[in-house]
């Protein structure tokens, strides 16, 4: 079995029980905050802002942050505080354990960033469309994210830092610079997937979407496959003289 | 019936050799794995709980290879060193959770006998966060045992427990080893394997030491050289009197006021230091090992290797 209940209820305990929870719920709040504040402040279905709050904030700021606490915490911080050796010393596949993390990671990454996009969208006014594409292509990104991320908190005890780079320099500088740079995004991926069902100039999608879906797919399974790996060869450090 | 094998077996660290080729055999009963802090314990009980690779030699548990072989802890127990449990979690929840965890058939049985075994029914409903040091180290055992393996691994089980709660793990191991369980557990405190296993091994800087019955183990350590810081109201007279018994092999006067006295007889030379002084008018001020540290210990068994060897 690829899904373990006990895993899974372990996971959501342990991270919507810690103080960052806080942490990646009120960057969720911000936008609705925000939708509504600006909804009041510039009615009317003629202004652009919704462009800019659900796709430059809701998209790239919301979504990839959201999936870095959260992918990088459900297994990361029980191998940084030593609590996975309970979890670990038991016969479980280590393949179950990443998908169980995967799964619980990619589930509340939909509801604390996809979910608010969606409800930003649907407040936004004229932005229903927009506000629906963006949130098919955030479930998207929250698998992809996810998965990526939940390799990264196997493979080293940097995932946080070394995520914000992807996040802060390879997405947002170079892949909107670079084209080629887009093939291995994850965020383009998602955008890709929302262009293709609510075309928007504003979006920059760079990639189509059956490129966007054949990429994340091969992301999302390769990160997968090299996270059991190396949680199957997870070791713990003894005493060194 | 031997349940864990090591042959050959070391572990290295880039260029630091952790543990150095140990061949051991361990059976059913209880095992205390003996040594100064850094001697490779708790290397070597990774290696056997499967949570670390060898560098070379061959491990197995019950004939199977433990490393990146899951399967190993349906037979297999371990009570880690660090602290870090679900702290989130009541100590019942995090004992119902790991025998769900090992998918037993009667979860309800399982965790009430071993809550119980572990005497934490009392605190069983708290949160984790809320327990002492002793109480989280007595909840990893019931989480180890919910199960009921053959195999309980421990790595210094013992630490901050209070003598009570000390005393009643030590009655809890033996029982454990008394019912025919493999219990390995390691320990840097002479005393807490004395008290509890028949059979030590010991390691020192990455080697196995000294192997067998504890008793002849100890006899070794004892039996060793001592040194001595004597002062008395006369220290030429007693340094004359010493010189010429076959228990003392050296004495010499300190830059302090004092002797220096080495045997190779503590027992005697004890009982003679008395007889000695009061023999001869003499004040006895003061008297002092001064090599009594566990690495003085362990030191003097490694370089009696490889006659130290017990089994």
């Amino acid at each position: 079995m690829l899904f373990n209940p006990v895993v899974a209820q372990l996971t959501l305990r342990a991270t919507l029980g810690r103080r960052r929870a806080i942490l990646f719920a009120l960057p969720a709040v911000i936008l609705i905050a925000l939708t509504l504040i600006l909804r009041a402040s510039h009615p009317g279905n003629g202004t652009n802002w919704p462009d800019h709050v659900l796709g430059d904030f809701g998209f790239s700021v919301l979504l990839p942050f959201t999936a870095l606490v959260i992918g990088t915490g459900v297994l990361g911080a029980e191998i940084d505080d030593g609590s996975a050796i309970h979890l670990l010393a038991t016969p479980i596949h280590r393949r179950t354990i990443i998908v169980t993390k995967f799964a619980v990671a990619a589930a509340l990454t939909m509801v604390f960033a996809a979910v608010p996009e969606l409800i930003a969208g649907l407040l936004a006014p004229g932005s229903r469309g927009l506000g629906f594409a963006l949130f098919i292509g955030a479930l998207a990104g929250a698998v992809i994210y996810s998965a990526v991320f939940v390799m990264a908190s196997v493979l080293t005890t940097r995932a946080i830092m070394i995520g914000l780079l992807y996040v802060l320099v390879w997405e947002a500088l170079l892949a909107n610079v670079v084209g080629g740079a887009r093939i291995l995004s994850i965020a383009h991926y998602s955008l890709g997937i929302a262009n293709a069902i609510h075309p928007d100039a504003n979006l920059q999608a760079g990639l189509t979407l059956s490129t966007s879906v054949i990429l994340g797919i091969v992301a999302t399974v390769g990160a997968i496959i090299i996270a059991t790996r190396s949680l199957s060869a997870f070791a713990l450090k003894g005493d060194p003289t | 019936m031997t349940a864990i094998e090591l042959t050959g077996v070391s572990r290295w660290y880039g260029n630091v050799v952790a543990v150095n080729d140990i061949t051991m055999s361990i059976g059913p009963g209880v095992t205390g794995l003996l040594g100064p802090n850094g001697a490779g314990k708790s290397t070597i009980l990774h290696m056997i709980a499967g949570f670390l690779a060898p560098s070379k030699g061959e491990l197995t548990v019950e004939g199977t290879a433990t490393w990146q072989n899951p399967e190993i802890y349906r037979k297999l127990g371990l009570v880690p060193e660090r602290d870090s449990v679900y702290a989130f979690l009541t100590g019942e929840e995090f004992v119902r959770a790991t025998a769900k965890l090992h998918k037993m058939p009667n979860v309800e049985t399982a965790v009430r006998n071993a809550i119980d075994m572990t005497d934490m029914a009392e605190a069983q409903d708290r949160k984790i966060s809320t327990y002492s040091k002793g109480m989280r180290q007595r909840i990893k055992v019931a989480a180890a045992l919910v199960h009921d393996p053959e195999i309980l691994l421990l790595d210094e089980p013992f630490n901050g427990m209070d003598p009570r709660q000390r005393l009643h793990m030590m009655d809890l191991l033996d029982r454990l080893g008394a019912e025919g369980r493999v219990i390995l557990f390691s320990s840097h405190i002479l005393e807490e394997v004395e008290k509890l296993s028949g059979t030590i091994q010991v390691m020192v800087a990455g080697r196995l030491a000294a192997s067998g019955d504890f008793r002849a183990i100890r006899r070794l350590m004892t039996s060793r050289p001592h040194v001595f810081h004597v002062r008395t109201s006369d220290d030429r007279a007693l340094a004359a009197a010493l010189v010429g018994r076959p228990y003392t092999t050296a004495v010499e006067f300190t830059d302090k006021n004092g002797l220096q006295v080495r045997t190779d007889d503590f027992g005697k030379f004890c009982a003679q230091i008395a007889v000695l002084t009061r023999e001869g008018g003499i004040t006895l001020r003061e008297l002092l090992p001064t090599d009594e540290s566990l690495e003085s210990v362990f030191g003097y068994l490694v370089a009696s290797q490889p006659s130290s060897q017990g089994n």
